[in-house]
């Protein structure tokens, strides 16, 4: 009995280990770098809690999807240009502050629900492969944003401030200031623990949002969605509409990370027009995966270990890097390439998890067989 | 079957032949075809817009090229193109820090790219192995994650030579090297033809038109045959006694030397090697190139790469001059981006291609 | 049951027919109230193309619908999609789960039917958005169960069920629907153990008692027998024995399963008699085979086949006949020993196989037969190119190998004049061809392999009778000019009969007996439901 017990543990105890290796490694990393990076702790809580307020938002966007049996959603990056326009429009219109932000965020619906329709409804079109489709979609939308923003703001689309338009007199400049906005809303309520600035409101807003999906999935929309992301089959033979279902879930998604795109930008104070958005989608997904999520499965525990560890080695990465090769651009390189590294392990385990099934059935019946002929020896005998 | 039952009649066929061909191929022939005859007219001159055109379909031609084998394998557009470039800069780099010069410094140059490009090819062929049915995105990852590692061995590794590392420093690889007194141009000016203000990189092509007909006679072969076989159904190829694992796995070295020899043609006639983050989206416009020729997701032919070729380049160089002068835009950027990622999206999307 | 009340389910002259192959032919069938109708019937036999129309099925519409007419309580109705059959009150258990795996069993119980609560938001953005009610969910999954008699956790996930549990979720399901009048099961059985039918049993006996009649498919004819007090049994599209279970017995059924005219059978008899060529030496002796085919699983096999025969393998479908050349050709996973000519062949390897001179024509022509997107000259050639290396150029002493595209073309065209393959030539491509057509080129292919020994898989399943005629000539043919050991695999005995030397019946996973060909159909009836799991 003993021995099963102490069995048991080490067996849970490797299961543990296996299922979490991606963010124990974190875990590693960050013990190892921090120390030699050289900051402050207060200076690293004060830089994590700012992008905790600036990504998490952003990064729970990308739950709906996975829920849905989407994957990872690399068309977030649709919801973000739609911010951007969005804020472009706000700036236009000189209207700074809270209600700045508050207006960015309705103005970026309509957008977001538009692109995550169009979205949703090609993904449906190559189901199987959804992630690879959604990041070319991203790319491709990118492609229209930038005709959008770079050609017909001005002649097309009137952008009257002269501020934000290029000097040619058409198209939008490649930085934005959003001076008058910035950290507008992590200045709300924000108080200062111990040296460390909390953005109290953000936090609020982000306590929402994760209120809002822990309620939408006991929803029937939830479980469906749900449903169809198990077994799309069997959804559809019970009823469910699961083409529809699929597309609301993008487009949930898309009007989120619009939203999470606010915020992140009021936080940084301006908009690099051209290229904000362009890594926001890796970095998100980066973060999650860091989290100990997978490609199928994601929590909002997920989220939050997830922006922890990966905007730590984000932070420490460039200057332990400096202090042990000498070289400053070593560090930035290597953070570049966990994030990737990380996205990529992810999706090689999900793939083979998938192909790992098989097999078992086969040495069952070998055994079966083994078995049958023993007792038949036994009965002989 | 049923499809083809009701596609009887005229109009029928017509549709048909348009599906076959794509809408979307059929848009971006015409666009180019307006391009050539707009060009006189707004005042571009032709000779100039063709000689563009042709230096750069010979810089990316073999690029093109080294998706042909993935594709007939069934490993899917190979958007881990990134390695076999990584291949071709190692041996790129290697060539010119050993102290070759001139022509035979490009020699060299594949001769040490092989063992690298054959060395990554297994251990990428190898995993994509394992994830059949999954290897385009991460195939992608696999790519990106390369050359963000590359960047930190391009500072770290021991290189000296003067003319490659930063000169403050004395180490770490510059971003950018230029290839004069090296390779620059070595196959480009080779039997270059020039008439005015057309000239032809006679010898690149040349290079580019020995090997498609390797790869053509290739997919000839027995060898070739087996992976087609293995791309079209690799349960008929595996019941006919076909080692698949081992095919795939031809097909990618195969594709990741390709891609190596493509960088190398690419430097050469661009005349300077680009490291650090430069091979990161080298990949897409070699897939949207090949789709553009009218491959798929599952099938491919010389042919393909070589009209693919011809008509996104044509379209990259044709669209500033044009655009330019007609309406003092310039929006080439924008038109590549959206072409070569329209392309990509639209034969992801087909139901018909690339059922696995 | 007053006979002035209307039946429950009354289907009346229900004809189908698949692209003119006529499957049902005038099919009459009456359910009253609480009936339990065991439905039995070899493969093809018309069983699940029936239910399929009862369930207003797509494939039906698809194929261009069907005649005749279908009444509940006298009423006449029409199912243009499984949810107005279910609407009617009809439910159906199918041989697949339809279940989601990373779901309760409750969960999955009320799928698409959760009950729900509304609140503020579904108020304002739809019903959707209501927020499930879940002590109803438990409550209602709960009565299911009590009402199905068998208890099975409503909490558990359904991944880490025993198998047998998903199908009593499954039933449950069914159960919980509140207008449910008749309850469809296909083969729920196969998949439980001894106990668990049992139990299955005693709540279809609990179901008829509250009125709910149910259809009853099953290959375990004493379950019938058991269960059932009404019994059809069908064969090539007809009923061919409707009568109270009281009244009938197994060998009764089975006979009317199987039987055909005895006369039939006469005609191979004098072609094996002009056989002189089948000898006693053993070419293939197969011992201890396990073979781990999805849904056609084999289980301890020993079989021998003589040089020169042909032997038949026969069985009902899913009792593992087709795992048996699959696990020897290395297609699916496979244990035990195989030995070809005093050779013993490693398995779980294709190639092997090939290098003994051992070919095989699959089953699924589609998916492992046929390079569908390829010319019908890369089909036929390929396996020959690759393993045996026909058809091709040596250049430079061997180190280049090329096609030989004259060869090809040669082989091509005389395989297609050969067995009258109807084509525009050999580069139409494969998938463009009839499903006939496609079955030559895979014989073609087989042929041009030139082996010494063939494993042939449902040679003739979905083909019309001409192509069929001409397949089975072929075989005899190849056999007999060129001495060709042949084992086909067939679920049609007849086919086998009139082909064959001996025939295998497999049954359970395990053979079961082999007879010659010219033995009594209620022999082979007997064997094929003798161990049937």
């Amino acid at each position: 009995m003993k021995n099963e017990n102490s069995n048991g543990f080490g067996k849970k105890l490797k299961t543990f280990l296996a299922s979490n290796s991606v963010p124990i490694m974190f875990i590693l990393i960050c013990a190892v770098c921090i120390p030699i990076s050289g900051f402050s702790i207060s200076y690293l809580l004060n830089e994590i809690v700012t992008r905790m307020g600036r990504n998490i938002f952003l990064i729970l966007a990308l739950l709906i999807p996975i829920m849905a049996g989407m994957g990872l959603n690399f068309g977030m990056t649709l919801g973000a240009m739609a911010a951007e326009i969005a804020l472009i429009f706000v700036a236009d219109l000189q209207i700074w502050g809270i209600p700045g932000v508050i207006l960015a965020m309705i103005f970026s619906i309509p957008i977001s629900i538009v692109l995550g329709i169009v979205c949703g409804k090609i993904l449906n079109r190559s189901k199987g492969r959804e992630m690879i489709t959604s990041y070319i979609i991203s790319y491709f939308i990118n492609g229209i944003y930038q005709l959008v923003v770079l050609y017909m703001m001005g002649p097309i689309i009137p952008i009257k401030h002269s501020s934000i338009k290029l000097p040619r007199g058409y198209g939008i400049r490649n930085t934005v200031s959003l001076l008058n906005m910035r950290r507008c809303l992590d200045n709300v309520f924000a108080v200062t623990v111990g040296g460390v600035k909390i953005p109290v409101l953000t936090f609020i807003l982000i306590g929402l949002l994760c209120l809002f999906i822990i309620w939408f999935r006991k929803t029937k929309l939830g479980q469906d969605m749900r449903a169809v992301g198990q077994d799309m089959e069997v959804a559809r033979d019970a009823g469910i509409d699961v083409e529809k279902t699929r597309v609301i879930s993008i487009v949930m998604s898309t009007v989120l990370a619009g939203f999470g795109m606010v915020i992140y930008l009021q936080n940084m104070g301006n908009i690099a027009t051209y290229s904000s958005h362009s890594q926001i989608g890796m970095f998100c997904i980066a973060a999650l995966l860091v989290g100990g999520a997978s490609v199928e499965k994601a929590s909002i525990g997920n989220v939050f270990l997830g922006v922890i560890l990966f905007h730590t080695m984000f932070i420490v990465a460039p200057s332990a890097g400096a202090k042990i090769t000498g070289d400053s651009m070593i560090g930035e390189y290597f953070r570049v390439f966990v994030s990737y590294a990380v996205i990529t392990v992810a999706l090689v385990m999900y793939e083979t998890k998938k192909r790992r099934e098989k097999g078992k059935l086969g040495a069952q019946l070998q055994e079966d067989q083994e078995a049958e002929e023993k007792k038949a020896k036994e009965a002989k005998a | 079957m049923n499809e083809t039952l009701e596609r009887t009649g005229f109009k029928g066929r017509v549709k048909s032949a348009i599906d076959s061909f794509g809408l979307p191929r059929l848009i971006i022939a015409c666009f180019l075809l307006l391009l050539f005859v707009m060009a006189p007219i707004v005042g571009a001159d032709f000779a100039t817009q063709i000689t563009n055109t042709l230096n750069r379909f010979s810089w990316n031609a073999v690029l093109v090229l080294a998706m042909v084998p993935m594709i007939h394998s069934g490993c899917g557009l190979n958007f881990g193109l990134p390695l076999g470039i990584i291949s071709g800069l190692l041996g790129a780099t290697l060539s010119i820090e050993l102290g070759f010069t001139g022509g035979f410094s490009f020699v060299m140059a594949i001769l040490l790219a092989t063992p690298f490009a054959i060395l990554f090819g297994v251990g990428y062929g190898w995993l994509l192995n394992k994830i059949k049915g999954g290897e385009m995105m991460i195939a992608t990852y696999v790519g990106f994650s390369s050359v963000s590692l590359m960047c930190m061995m391009w500072l770290l590794l021991p290189y000296h030579s003067p003319t490659m590392v930063w000169g403050l420093a004395g180490k770490g690889l510059r971003t950018t090297i230029s290839l004069e007194g090296f390779y620059d141009k070595v196959l480009a000016n080779f039997l270059k033809i020039s008439i005015g203000n057309l000239s032809i990189p006679v010898g690149t092509i040349l290079f580019f038109a020995v090997l498609a007909f390797a790869m053509w006679a290739f997919l000839h072969t027995k060898t070739g045959t087996a992976m087609t076989a293995v791309g079209s159904n690799p349960t008929f190829a595996k019941a006919a006694g076909v080692n698949v694992d081992k095919m795939r796995m031809l097909s990618v070295v195969m594709s990741t030397w390709l891609a190596a020899i493509g960088i190398l043609v690419y430097e050469q006639g661009f005349g300077f090697i680009q490291l650090y983050m430069a091979p990161f989206n080298m990949a897409l416009p070699a897939v949207s190139a090949i789709l553009i020729g009218g491959a798929s997701v599952n099938k491919a032919s010389i042919t393909n790469v070589i009209i693919g070729t011809f008509l996104f380049q044509g379209i990259v160089t044709m669209t500033p001059t044009v655009m330019n002068s007609m309406i003092h835009m310039d929006m080439s950027e924008v038109i590549r981006i959206i072409v070569s990622n329209g392309m990509i999206l639209y034969a992801l999307t087909r139901k018909t291609e690339g059922s696995k | 049951m007053t006979d002035a009340k209307a039946p429950l389910l009354e289907m009346r002259n229900i004809k189908k027919s698949f692209f003119g192959n006529q499957v049902l032919a005038d099919i009459n069938i009456t359910l009253n109230e609480g009936d339990v109708l065991g439905l039995c019937g070899e493969n093809g036999a018309g069983k699940s193309t029936l239910m399929k129309i009862l369930f207003g099925m797509d494939v039906i519409r698809d194929t261009g619908g069907f005649e005749g007419d279908i009444l509940i309580n006298g009423e006449k109705v029409t199912f243009d999609t499984p949810f107005d059959a279910l609407n009617a009150g009809i439910g159906m258990v199918h041989q697949e789960f339809s279940l989601i795996p990373g779901f309760t069993a409750a969960e999955n119980i009320v799928l698409n039917r959760e009950p729900v609560k509304k609140n503020i938001v579904s108020e304002v953005f739809g019903e959707r958005l209501n927020t499930l009610d879940y002590n109803e969910v438990t409550g209602r999954a709960e009565k299911a169960i009590s009402k199905m008699g068998f208890s099975i956790d409503k909490d558990m996930v359904i991944s880490d069920m025993p198998v047998g549990h998903m199908q009593f979720t499954e039933i449950a399901r069914e159960l919980s629907k509140d207008n449910l009048k008749l309850l469809i099961l296909d083969e729920p059985t196969a998949v439980l153990t001894e106990k668990e039918a049992e139990a299955l049993l005693e709540s279809i006996k609990r179901m008829s008692e509250k009125g709910i009649a149910v259809i009853f498919i099953t290959h375990r004819l004493q379950e019938i027998l058991t269960v059932c007090n009404k019994v059809v049994v069908m064969r090539d599209g007809l009923v061919v024995k409707d009568i109270p279970a009281k009244d009938t017995n197994i060998r009764e059924i089975t006979r009317a399963m199987v039987g055909r005219n005895v006369d039939m059978n006469a005609a191979p008899a004098d072609s094996i008699e002009n056989k002189t060529d089948v000898s006693t030496d053993i070419i293939m002796s197969i011992r201890k085979l396990w073979v781990d085919m999805p849904g056609e699983i084999v289980r301890n096999v020993n079989l021998d086949v003589k040089k020169g025969e042909i032997l038949g393998i026969g069985g009902l479908a899913g009792q593992g006949k087709l795992g048996i050349p699959n696990g020897v050709m290395g297609l699916h996973e496979a244990g035990g020993t195989v030995t070809f000519n005093g050779e013993e062949i490693p398995l779980n390897n294709p190639r092997k196989c090939l290098d003994s001179d051992i070919a095989f024509v699959s089953e699924n022509r589609r998916g492992v037969g046929l390079l569908l997107d390829e010319s019908l000259e890369w089909n036929i050639a390929f396996p020959a190119m690759q393993v045996q290396g026909k058809f091709l150029k040596n250049y430079l002493g061997g180190l280049i190998k090329w096609r030989d595209e004259d060869a090809i073309r040669k082989i091509t065209e005389k395989y297609i004049n050969e067995l009258a393959i109807k084509c525009t030539g050999p580069e139409q491509k494969a998938k463009e061809l009839s499903g006939g057509n496609q079955q030559k080129i895979c014989l073609a292919k087989a042929f041009a392999f030139e082996p010494k020994f063939l494993f042939v898989s449902e040679p003739t399943r979905g083909i019309d009778v001409g192509a069929k005629a001409l397949v089975l000539d072929a075989l005899k043919r190849f056999n007999k000019e060129s001495g060709i050991t042949i084992v086909m695999v067939s679920s049609e005995l007849e086919e086998l009969r009139s082909v064959c030397d001996r025939i295998a019946i497999v049954s359970g996973g395990r053979i079961s007996g082999i007879l010659p060909a010219s033995a009594s159909s209620e022999d082979f009836g007997m064997l094929m439901v003798s161990q049937v799991k």
